[in-house]
């Protein structure tokens, strides 16, 4: 199992996408060190998705270059697990590089150890919960040869609480594991707790309108001075802390 | 914690399950001996004559002649011989293509008018062409069963696999999975679960399709011996084999229902 950092790296170059006439990206630039956890939040629709599928691959974008060095996986809002198969079965798709039949069933016991699911390890996704199963996600990603972790919302389907635990839980694995992360989400409590560096999009076409570096320990409380500070610093960018005023007075 | 909770919503839906289960077996068997009850009192007060209604004393004496004769048992091996036959052809070929269909558009394109075309024509009109091409014998019946499955599971199979969620094709292209590696680890189980049910429905149809087949071209067969009951006007003889079609019927649906229990493909049925 990979617990090293490993050299990878994402570059958006003046990057442009439009889907048909609706232009979605426009002259982005973008470079996501190695070992960093960058997160893009902006208002909904103004794609955020679209850059996380350009990142991994699966659009082309209609000018620019990107520059991928590193494997890439996904983790996806819900459903990405296969109904048909187990935990242990899903968990062993990310093994399917790893030829060393023994190393692949140590590595899957480790996983499995990792996020605390080994009494569930012949169970199917639907006779799990919503955390449970995202867990199970974050195992497979995780396995094998990965470098970069492309996460699109994952925990926007749970309920706060399971939230709350959840982004614990991958500080926790991501320590363990170090990857570098693009993350994704409409939850500005989220990008504060997670981020090394927060990217503020703007409406559609997205352009990067703030850059937030957040240098503190992690894991970060809900409650810490240094993700309400930050917390507001986004709300203000994309125009919700007026609201907060507005109402006051 | 999650998990605790899930245990015990597993604990709490099985009791409930098991306080269901006399009630869902008795209730079925009350409703049959109130069936067989009312056919009792009707022909017993000879509401119509013996030779339009048979009393179920005649059936039960008719039901022991066709087993001593050996008739019976005959029949229903050559019945069950020709639907398994016709109908595994129609599965080893209708799966395959359905999935071939599901996943290439322009050839669904090409080919859902034919097949529909095909679906809707009854098995029955192929007949007098089963008989001139394949004579009597077992090979008309096979081939009028095939004719009667195939287009319903070709079109089963193909619309489940354009029913299947596209993620799942995203999580197969990030791990790599290509080619027939793609179509048996990720369509097929995709759709295993459709498949099973369309496989009970085409069943279905083969099952009553039989009897039509058997009344011409054939010597033998469940359907042959409500035919050759009906020359002799021993309606006796045809409700003992009505009933044993009906029986044979639902044991083998019960067969097939076992296939939804295997575990990987629960969550097609439970979600």
């Amino acid at each position: 199992m990979k617990d090293k950092l490993t050299k990878s790296r994402l570059i958006l170059e003046n990057v442009s996408h439009s889907y048909g006439a609706v232009a979605v990206l426009n002259n982005l630039n973008l470079v996501v060190n190695q070992g960093e956890i960058v997160v893009l939040v902006g208002p909904s629709g103004c794609g955020k998705t679209t850059i996380l599928n350009l990142l991994s691959g699966h659009i082309k974008p209609f000018s620019g270059t990107i520059e991928r060095e590193g494997i890439i996986r996904t983790v996806y809002q819900h459903d990405g697990l296969f109904p048909w198969l187990t935990v242990s079965e899903n968990i062993s798709i990310g093994l399917r590089s790893v030829e060393d039949g023994s190393r692949s069933k140590n590595e899957l016991q480790e996983l499995l150890k990792l996020i605390h699911l080994e009494d569930f390890k012949d169970h199917y996704p639907h006779q799990l919960s919503g955390g449970m199963r995202q867990r199970v996600e974050l195992a497979r990603v995780l396995a094998g040869d990965s470098d970069i972790l492309l996460m699109d919302e994952p925990f926007s389907s749970l309920d706060y609480q399971s939230r709350l635990r959840m982004r614990h839980e991958l500080v926790r694995l991501l320590k363990e594991r170090p990857r570098t992360v693009v993350f994704v989400t409409h939850d500005i409590e989220e990008a504060a707790q997670l981020a090394d560096r927060v990217l503020v999009l703007s409406n559609r076409p997205a352009t990067i309108c703030r850059e937030l570096h957040i240098n503190a320990p992690k894991p970060r409380g809900v409650t810490d001075n240094i993700v309400n500070e930050n917390m507001n610093e986004i709300l203000k960018e994309l125009g919700l802390q007026a609201f907060h005023d507005n109402s006051i007075n | 914690m999650a998990r605790s909770k899930t245990a015990e919503n597993y604990v709490a839906s099985t009791s409930v399950r098991k306080g269901n289960n006399t009630l869902r077996f008795l209730l079925p068997f009350i409703v049959i001996i109130n069936v067989l009850l009312l056919w009792f009192f009707i022909s017993y007060i000879n509401l119509f004559p013996a030779y339009a209604l048979p009393s179920p004393v005649a059936v039960l004496k008719s039901f022991r002649e066709e087993i001593l004769a050996g008739r019976l048992i005959n029949d229903i091996i050559a019945s069950l011989w020709r639907v398994a036959v016709g109908f595994v052809l129609s599965a080893i070929l209708g799966i395959p293509i359905g999935l071939w269909l599901g996943e290439h558009l322009r050839a669904r394109q090409a080919f859902l008018p034919i097949l529909n075309f095909f679906r809707f024509l009854s098995p029955l009109a192929w007949i007098p062409f089963a008989i001139l091409w394949f004579h009597i014998g077992d090979k008309p019946a096979i081939f009028l069963i095939f004719m009667a499955t195939f287009f319903p599971l070709v079109l089963a199979t193909m619309s489940a696999v354009d029913t299947i969620p596209s993620i799942y094709f995203r999580v197969a292209q990030d791990y790599n999975y290509k080619g027939i590696e793609l179509l048996t680890k990720v369509t097929f189980p995709a759709v295993l679960p459709q498949v099973i049910t369309a496989l009970r429905v085409s069943y279905g149809i083969a099952w009553v399709v039989i009897v039509a087949a058997e009344m011409v071209g054939c010597q033998d067969g469940l359907g042959y011996g409500i035919w050759e009951a009906r020359n002799g006007l021993r309606l006796d003889s045809a409700v003992c084999y009505m009933i044993v079609i009906g029986v044979l019927g639902m044991a083998i649906d019960r067969l097939l229902n076992q296939l939804t229990k295997l575990p990987n493909v629960r969550w097609g049925y439970e979600r």
